[in-house]
């Protein structure tokens, strides 16, 4: 909320106080002065954006850094590391088979990052002043993750199997005569995975924040217009607020798991192609 | 009709297809606890293949919620 009215400051629209605007949250600023670093041409400023994956990257750090101890009777800290672990683990086994077990660390790492993103950007911090910045709600970088997928299919089953991977646009059994129909649908459903897979996690996150700032709007609106309309929009508003992020908690947990299972799932394509 | 008021209306009707995602997601998961508490022994090996389908199900709502906010945005 306070981030909405300093950019409605920005915008000069001071005249109207109560107004927010849901999608500044999303805005990109560079920090620290480095908003013309450049490299070869291209700006390489130091956003908030790259500010919240490198903490991500650092909780997610002293997360498994306080649970690898390895002992044998495990505390707390060690099982909740060891439960996301196996989960991933078990999850791959069970979609690929035995050699699903060289992508652990892969489809961890991006769980646990995408998952840490997701719950850091919904952290309370704006009680404290700090403004956290879902960096998962930007396509760029949903889809470089999802590309990154994508080139591990891509290299993975040109590797395992050569040009015998282009059997995967004909699976196995179909009848001669739907060939021509069948290999150009499954053709453009392989060549779209990248973008549903990076579409999803960001309009997802997008949509849920958005929601939020906007009946945060209602609860401030409401509020100002007087006492009637903060008892009854304003109150049920905030009620509503208090249950949505309660639901966006869940879907931050669904979407990273979404994500490594569907990662799980192409990379089972490029294995063992069906 | 003014372009402005036509992009706000399509972007309206583009928000039905959220409505709609939500019956299949709805769907999905009804469809499961009725298979599952039929038979609750093979429910947990078939978890993933739950979301796979509230994944597919789900993206298209998105979709559509992505058509809305381009109208509106562009």
């Amino acid at each position: 909320m306070g981030a909405a009215s300093q950019g409605d400051k920005g915008k000069n629209v001071a005249a109207e106080p109560a107004k927010v605007d849901p999608m500044h949250q999303f805005t990109i600023e560079p920090l620290f002065g480095s908003a013309n670093w450049e490299l070869a041409g291209y700006n390489i400023a130091f956003t908030n954006s790259a500010l919240w994956m490198a903490i991500s990257a650092a909780v997610l750090w002293l997360f498994m850094l306080g649970g690898m101890k390895r002992q044998l009777v495990p505390g707390r800290w060690q099982m909740a590391v060891e439960s996301f672990t196996g989960f991933i683990d078990d999850m791959l086994e069970a979609n690929i088979g035995q050699a699903g077990r060289k992508y652990v660390p892969y489809v961890f790492t991006l769980f646990m990052f995408i998952l840490f993103a997701n719950i850091l950007g919904l952290m309370p911090l704006g009680l404290v002043g700090v403004h956290p910045f879902t960096f998962t709600s930007h396509f760029t970088v949903t889809g470089v993750l999802a590309i990154m997928s994508f080139a591990i299919v891509l290299i993975v089953g040109f590797a395992r199997h050569g040009l015998h991977f282009f059997s995967l646009f004909l699976p196995h059994g179909t009848p001669w005569w739907m060939a021509p129909i069948i290999a150009p649908i499954e053709l453009i459903s392989f060549m779209v995975r990248p973008f549903s897979l990076g579409l999803r996690l960001f309009v997802a996150m997008m949509a849920g924040h958005v929601l939020l700032e906007v009946l945060s709007s209602f609860v401030i609106s409401g509020g100002n217009a007087g006492v009637g309309y903060g008892i009854f929009i304003g109150i049920p508003s905030l009620l509503l607020m208090i249950g949505i992020c309660a639901l966006e908690i869940l879907v931050a947990g669904i979407q990273a798991y979404v994500f490594a299972l569907l990662t799980s799932l192409y990379i089972n394509d490029a294995e063992n192609l069906h | 009709m003014d372009p402005e008021a036509a992009k706000l209306l399509g972007a309206g009707i583009a928000a039905i297809g959220c409505g709609l995602a939500s019956i299949g997601v709805g769907n999905v998961f009804a469809k499961f606890l009725e298979g599952a508490l039929r038979n609750p022994g093979a429910a947990d090996a078939q978890q993933g293949r739950l979301f796979i389908g509230f994944a597919g199900a789900e993206l298209l709502g998105l979709l559509a919620f992505v058509v809305a906010a381009l109208l509106i945005f562009q």
